[in-house]
């Protein structure tokens, strides 16, 4: 039997290279996935939540979830957005949103290539990007864009992240003003925003470019020798403003537009930029003080393609392209139109020709149309229908998803030859490969990010998680290894070699560090203070208690501030806690941290509080209670640990 | 007295300036949820360990069995320790100085019995945290220490301590042994004369 098995595996082995499917097969993809218990992935993916606002993070090649990172959402099991230190964060110039649309994650980079420092997101709906800090994957701050709707073309950053940027999807009046929506194309203009990182890493706005009124869909930055440059996508070059599916589809060509950041620069130098009065929020989490706090900016620098030659070019691409892509030469500028069958690309080095032999078609609001002959390096006929992105291995090929075809397509760049196809399940739409967007992709790996999971998975009624495909593409023949189900939708992916980032990641915040104003570093100073009818509560938690965990003398109508310091300074050692009947969440708070639960008791009586993260052996027995009495009763404050009140 | 100088003896005495540098002792323990073990260094004059909130990490787990906290500043050994240790120094010195064998002798001796004494007051510091235990103690384990070995491995509950010397430890028996070299040597270049 053995023997059978071993001649059995052996010829399989002989012809295992040739074949794709087969038990073989599975077995060979099996082990190509299996990380072994206590072993560690050799990636780290980070993927956007789309409607769920938040990041997720996993391991490849395993698929194994890692993490959700709050972002743009309020997320009651980490507290965020609930307690006090984090509800900034959510501010923009409308109030409080708790929830936004997170599309396209960024890993920051260093001579083009991810450092791991940072990842930045874009929030859709009310147009935002957030840098999440990398070394505790916590999101450290986020920024409003004004002038925008729909900051879809996001964040994408440049070379060495000297800025992030956006772009608006749905032009608006420009600055916001009541008037008719038929006036589309008297009033909409469009925003691309450039955000730039100071030393420290804030983010502000350095201009905005005044563009007509598309839609500004996708976007990358150039790298090598168009560092410098971005390139964003159009598509509504008709300008309709209804029935968009129809009326936005008419052109044959939209446009991709090059903004060249480093003349803006200039301008900007000689004072070219117009300064529009607006409102925009910038909000920042301190790791020292682990609080939030809101910027308010009340204008913005916005330069006019008129008046700055040179600044912006259109580049025609047919059938309202979706994505643009910049292979790792930089060379190339992949548009993916995603009403055809085709890819267009275009030449960097030709864009540059024909703008120094001014081979223009026309010009629109002060932008040269390059003439779309001069600037075209070469098609891909895939054989595929609706390519929506492009990626790069380290090898000089390219992968184009097809959302109608279903299918990943691999082709050459330079020769625009197709070499491998491979289904998707199903109508995937962005992929992801580790650095397939930098100068020096890791390969390796694909991850196609599907839009629908069907059968894919076991039935969970009508509402079903997004499917995720793996596939190795170290072969000449992309290999499908593994299917896993997504957190809310993901667009687009970004993932690095997880030494890059693992050994930077914090282990607890250090007590010494911590700067909260309502912070306390030891049992001894735990307390209750009253001002009027803020009561003050300033708790530490270690295991297995709080200190204090009787108190009395909080009266209805009172606004209680819990300021709870987890003194633990060993690894993994959270401490939650929730008090019943708070119309709030929990808190769940780090070694070292303090956070602030707010809570307005209603009716007099004993409320039990209790630690929510099984923290000890003792986990059961942390809890405490906080007597309630009524508004005009005259209770003296009091509070205790170990002994009676 | 045939030189002026025991070089032996010298270096005998100033190694144990290396008391300050390098801990006596470690005591590590680990158990599946502390996959790097947590480690404790005894010093001649402190008591630290992996990192600055290590001895906190230990009180914490040893408070649900009742032990007492390790609070560095509340055993007294540790502050006069390092006079003796700087004594013996100096008192070495000299004698490598002098290199007279009687005074080599006593130091040795007076090496090896502060030596016992230091390692049966180690024993006895071990035996009262392992022994002398909270009746309030959450978890109480019938007949059950948690007093860690003097040298070797045990298990106490889910954790394996391993106790054994460290640089200091060696240099200290390094000292000991040069400076019975020392004597030796000194006892032969006195015969041979």
């Amino acid at each position: 039997m053995l023997t059978l098995t071993g001649l059995f595996v052996f010829s399989a082995c002989k012809n295992g290279m040739k074949q794709n499917s087969g038990i073989l097969n599975n077995q060979s993809a099996a082990q190509k996935v299996y990380v072994a218990p206590g072993e560690h992935d050799e990636y780290y993916a980070f993927f956007s939540g789309g409607f769920s606002g938040q990041v997720s993070v996993y391991g490849l090649p395993s698929g194994r979830l890692l993490k959700i990172i709050p972002v743009f959402s309020v997320d009651a099991e980490k507290g965020y957005g609930f307690n006090e230190e984090t509800k900034p964060m959510l501010n923009t110039s409308f109030g409080f949103v708790p929830w936004d649309d997170a599309h396209h994650p960024e890993l920051s980079q260093t001579n083009g290539i991810p450092d791991g420092r940072w990842l930045f997101i874009n929030g859709n709906n009310t147009p935002r990007i957030a840098k999440l800090d990398l070394s505790t994957f916590e999101t450290t701050e986020i920024i409003e864009i004004p002038n925008s709707g729909g900051n879809h073309s996001s964040p994408f950053t440049t070379e060495n992240s000297e800025y992030v940027v956006a772009g608006t999807r749905f032009s608006v009046p420009f600055p916001q003003k009541d008037v008719a929506i038929g006036s589309y194309k008297d009033n909409f203009k469009g925003a691309l925003s450039f955000i730039k990182l100071d030393e420290d890493g804030h983010m502000d706005i350095a201009f905005q470019v005044l563009v007509p009124g598309y839609d500004y869909d996708l976007a990358h930055s150039g790298k090598g020798k168009s560092h410098g440059w971005t390139f964003f996508t159009t598509y509504n070059s008709e300008q309709s403003h209804t029935l968009k599916e129809i009326n936005a589809s008419q052109n044959d060509k939209d446009f991709i537009a090059a903004v060249n950041w480093k003349k803006a620069e200039e301008y900007l130098a000689q004072g070219k930029a117009q300064d529009y009065p607006t409102e925009y929020l910038i909000n920042r989490y301190d790791e020292h003080s682990h609080t939030s706090t809101s910027i308010t900016r009340n204008s913005v620098k916005v330069l006019i393609p008129e008046e700055c030659p040179g600044l912006i070019y259109y580049l025609p691409t047919p059938k309202s392209p979706h994505g643009v892509d910049v292979d790792p030469t930089g060379e190339y500028i992949v548009g993916n139109g995603k009403l055809s069958a085709d890819l267009t690309v275009h030449s960097f080095d030709k864009m540059m020709t024909a703008i120094a032999n001014e081979a223009f078609e026309e010009t629109i609001d002060g932008i040269p149309v390059l003439k779309f002959e001069e600037v075209l390096a070469g098609t891909v006929s895939s054989g595929g229908l609706g390519p929506l992105h492009t990626e790069f291995d380290a090898d000089g090929n390219a992968y184009t998803t097809f959302f109608i075809s279903s299918e990943v397509v691999k082709w050459k760049v330079g020769s625009w030859e197709v070499l491998d196809r491979a289904p998707c399940y199903y109508s995937v739409g962005h992929l992801m490969i580790p650095g397939g967007d930098s100068k020096k992709p890791w390969g390796k790996y694909l991850v196609a990010l599907n839009k629908i999971t069907k059968d894919r998975y076991l039935p969970t009624g009508p509402e079903m998680n997004h499917s995720a495909q793996l596939y190795d593409i170290s072969g000449d023949k992309m290999e499908m290894l593994l299917d896993f189900p997504t957190v809310g939708e993901p667009h687009y992916g970004q993932g690095i070699a997880a030494d890059v980032i693992k050994n930077r990641s914090k282990k607890i915040y250090p007590l010494n560090d911590n700067t909260h104003p309502h912070n306390i570093k030891s049992e001894a100073e735990a307390r209750v203070e009253r001002d009027g009818d803020v009561v003050r509560i300033y708790m530490t938690s270690i295991r297995s208690h709080f200190a204090p965990d009787n108190i009395e003398g909080i009266k209805v109508g009172d606004k209680v501030y819990v300021h709870l310091t987890n003194l633990e300074q060993d690894w993994d050692t959270p401490h939650g806690l929730s008090i019943m009947g708070a119309r709030n969440a929990e808190l769940l708070v780090m070694p070292g941290q303090t956070e602030t639960l707010y809570w307005e008791p209603q009716k007099p009586g004993v409320y039990p509080f209790y630690c929510t993260d099984f923290c000890s052996a003792l986990h059961q027995e942390m809890q405490g209670y906080i007597r309630v009495s009524e508004a005009t009763s005259d209770i003296k404050l009091s509070w205790s640990l170990g002994e009676s009140i | 007295m045939r030189r002026r100088i025991n070089y032996l003896m010298l270096i005998a005495s100033l190694l144990l300036v290396l008391l300050f540098v390098f801990p006596l002792w470690r005591i590590t323990l680990t158990a599946p949820q502390y996959p790097d073990g947590i480690s404790m260094f005894i010093w001649i004059n402190k008591i630290t360990g992996d990192n600055e909130y290590t001895l906190q990490n230990i009180n914490i787990l040893n408070h649900y069995v009742g032990m007492q906290y390790i609070v560095p500043e509340s055993i007294p050994e540790l502050t006069y320790f390092p006079y003796i240790i700087l004594f013996m120094t100096a008192a070495g010195v000299a004698v490598a100085f002098t290199n007279n064998k009687k005074l080599i002798g006593t130091w040795l001796v007076t090496m090896l019995i502060l030596g016992i004494l230091g390692i049966y007051d180690f024993y006895l510091w071990e035996y009262d945290y392992g022994h002398n235990l909270s009746d309030k103690a959450p978890i109480k384990v019938p007949g059950m220490a948690y007093q860690p070995p003097l040298l070797g491995t045990k298990m106490l509950l889910n954790f394996k301590a391993d106790s054994y010397p460290h640089w200091g430890g060696a240099v200290l028996g390094l000292s000991i042994i040069l400076s019975y070299v020392a004597l030796i040597k000194s006892r032969f270049s006195h015969e041979k004369s």
